[in-house]
């Protein structure tokens, strides 16, 4: 019982990274009918972003002081983060919290880039034919993958999750199991939750606000809505660029779970659109539904009991649900009718 | 001699084909390129986009595992060499054979959907299979460390005839192992045949029904063809062109990899059919040339000789310009395809083959619209 218990936690994290790349494909497919490759390395810019912002706040003045001796007998260097010289302990707090402050640079930097790309290159994309998409948007992958590179190089960077949620979350304790039985990561906790905030946000944005009411109404017939008077396109637009900003949040506090390096998008993308077809093509809920569930899936196939069974299933299995939904049910689990089918 | 029976059109296209080829060594040379391991390469990688333009050129499926083909036929002529004989000839015989066989398999599962669900089919077999070859099928694949020859090979064929040597074999045809430029000669030819193979498809009554799947399936299914045969005949046929190039890598050097299976693998393979023409018989070629020598080449370059590359302008100018250009050559490589890559799909998604068309057309020689065959790539749907 504890160890299911402890793989459906463990697939939640990881289930909540699918989800929100999904979801942002999905957005991206939903309204502007593209089918967008690049959408793993917006994740991988928005960890990015992270290390960036890291990497401003930390940068540091060095004193040497000749007095204090290192214990090498050199002079002691003493390094100080420029931020907490200005702002005292209040700087370093900022550095500890580092990652999840990063958001704060991470939203407009995304929005800006999202928009950038779809006005730049995607908009002359939506009545081209899919296949001519998948490679446009392939190559701009390449494209983004190789700029970031360049500029932050080959190897990973770890970015440390702050002091404060360090530790391990008692779950066990909190549904009457003995304490320590079945622990947490606090930082897994706090991606899951906060992948389901960024969910329901969405959500709420689309159903709720006149807005979001436009771009559904965009979605199910858009050239009605066009016939209105009303410019969707700017509507896409934005769209577009909230879609990139779900991928980089996802990308931001994804980063103390996995150094990000430069080809980690094109990891993640593969797999979020297996999420999405399993999913169903152009469904949000499914998106989501189906994040979770492979998310979850996969951690159980990664037990030991399981792969005794069935040597390297857990290498295989999302993409053997992927094979089996395609073939047998092509629209996914939620998806409408007809989407896509040939 | 049915088959050797084409216009003549065609036959002048062979006789310059083959004429280009085996002269490589010599045009090549003030290219800087004519040495054995990049000509091999560069014949490799032709076989290889031929094959995944006969599917995605003709019928419009975009296959995004392609790879996995190259991979299989690679480990099986690694283990024809290892269980029977150095020889060449079963090597390519199993290795297309069993790549075959994979891809009927695959082909008959993923042909049953089409447009983007066929590539994410296909780009989730070949990752499933690149996965087990990395993890649970270790014995035959020797995962990280790539399947190669070990002294303690049975090689039951070989050794019934002659003495194990003291070193590792090298690969050889007809008991005559291959030196110097006999490998790349051998390539060639193997090439040559397979080039000549794609012109007859592309000519045949076959290839006319896989251009009709490209262009409206639909309407063929209710004229009362059943498409799927067809396609799937495609899917076989190109998925063995990329096993002959497997083993044909395997030939000039007898090291399989899971490297070669990777997505990205597939990928390159799109962007050489893409960046020549798509659905044209030269294109793939050219586009495969094209990025393999920029590849050799590029990758070879460094700040320095692009510094000197720029020596003749003023140091204020030199500086700043080659320390731009060299972030796109050497480690940047592949920040240089992928722009190119963009702007081919951008501008000219009929790749090289309609650029010359184009330029062609400028000086107006003969106002003839373009081919059948240069159709742009659409989705089959």
């Amino acid at each position: 019982m504890d160890a299911i218990l402890a793989q459906l936690l463990n697939g939640l994290d990881k289930g909540g990274a699918y989800a929100l790349i999904a979801l942002g494909l999905t957005l991206v497919f939903g309204t502007l009918g593209v089918v967008n490759f690049a959408h793993g390395a917006l994740f991988m810019l928005g960890a990015f972003c992270a290390v960036t912002f890291r990497q401003l706040i930390t940068l540091e003045t060095v004193v040497i002081d000749p007095e204090q001796l290192s214990p090498w007998g050199a002079p002691l260097e003493i390094k100080t983060p420029l931020a907490q010289t200005w702002f005292g302990d209040f700087g370093a707090v900022l550095v500890d919290y580092s990652v999840p402050l990063s958001i704060i640079l991470a939203v407009p930097v995304m929005l800006l880039i999202g928009i950038a790309m779809e006005r730049g290159l995607i908009k002359h994309f939506y009545k081209r034919p899919h296949a001519e998409q998948i490679l446009v948007t392939f190559g701009l992958a390449i494209v983004l993958q190789e700029i970031v590179k360049a500029v932050f190089g080959p190897n990973p960077w770890s970015q440390p999750i702050p002091s404060s949620v360090r530790g391990a979350f008692d779950v066990g304790a909190m549904i009457g199991l003995a304490p320590g039985a079945l622990t947490y990561p606090m930082w897994r906790l706090i991606y899951f939750l906060f992948s389901i905030g960024v969910i329901g946000a969405v959500f709420a944005f689309l159903r709720f606000t006149t807005f979001g009411m436009v771009v559904r109404a965009g979605m199910a017939d858009r050239e009605t809505v066009g016939l209105l008077g009303i410019n969707i396109d700017r509507r896409f637009t934005i769209m577009f660029g909230i879609a990139a900003v779900v991928a980089g949040l996802a990308g931001v506090m994804y980063t103390p779970l996995l150094p990000p390096n430069y080809h980690q998008g094109m990891d993640f993308l593969v797999l979020s659109f297996v999420v999405v077809v399993v999913g169903g093509m152009g469904s949000l809920p499914g998106a989501v539904l189906a994040g979770f569930l492979l998310g979850i899936v996969q951690s159980f196939a990664s037990m030991s009991e399981v792969k005794q069974i069935i040597p390297g299933i857990d290498q295989i299995i999302i993409y053997l649900i992927a094979v089996v939904i395609l073939l047998v049910r092509p629209r996914g689990l939620m998806g409408r009718r007809g989407m896509m089918e040939a | 001699m049915d088959l050797l029976r084409m216009p003549r059109r065609d036959i002048i296209l062979f006789i310059a084909f083959s004429a280009v080829v085996l002269a490589m060594p010599i045009w090549l040379q003030p290219l800087g390129a004519a040495y054995p391991a990049l000509m091999q390469k560069l014949v490799i990688s032709a076989i290889f986009a031929i094959g995944f333009n006969i599917l995605f050129g003709l019928t419009g499926y975009l296959s995004f595992g392609h790879a996995a083909f190259l991979g299989v036929g690679s480990y099986t002529a690694v283990w024809s060499f290892k269980l029977l004989t150095m020889d060449a000839i079963p090597a390519i015989f199993f290795a297309v054979l069993v790549s075959g066989l994979f891809s009927l398999v695959i082909g008959y599962l993923s042909l049953r959907r089409s447009g983007i669900y066929f590539s994410i089919l296909t780009l989730a077999f070949a990752q499933m299979m690149y996965n087990l070859a990395y993890s649970v099928l270790t014995p035959i694949t020797n995962g990280e460390t790539s399947l190669q020859l070990t002294l303690q090979d049975p090689r039951i064929i070989d050794l019934a005839f002659a003495p194990r040597g003291a070193g590792l074999p090298t690969a050889s045809l007809f008991g005559t192992p291959f030196t110097g430029l006999g490998s790349f000669y051998f390539c060639a030819g193997v090439l040559l045949v397979v080039f000549f193979l794609a012109q007859k498809i592309f000519a045949s009554p076959f290839g006319m029904m896989l251009r009709a799947i490209k262009s409206n399936q639909t309407r063929m299914n209710y004229t009362g063809f059943n498409t799927r045969p067809y396609a799937l005949t495609a899917f076989v046929i190109s998925g063995m062109y990329a096993g002959l190039a497997g083993a044909l890598l395997a030939i000039t050097d007898p090291l399989a990899g899971t490297e070669r299976m990777q997505w990205t693998a597939s990928g390159e393979v799109v962007l050489m059919t893409i960046l020549g023409g798509v659905g044209t018989l030269l294109g793939p070629v050219l586009g495969a040339w094209l990025i393999e020598y920029f590849e050799n080449i590029f990758s070879a370059f460094n700040e320095n000789i692009v510094h000197r590359f720029f020596s003749f302008l003023p140091a204020e100018i030199a500086d700043p310009v080659s320390l731009i250009v060299s972030k796109f050559v050497g480690e940047g490589w592949h920040l240089t395809l992928g722009l190119i890559f963009v702007l081919v799909v951008v501008f000219l998604p009929g790749g090289i083959m309609e650029g010359v068309r184009r330029v062609a057309s400028l000086f107006g020689r003969r106002s003839t619209p373009a081919s059948p065959g240069a159709v742009r790539a659409q989705p089959a749907e």
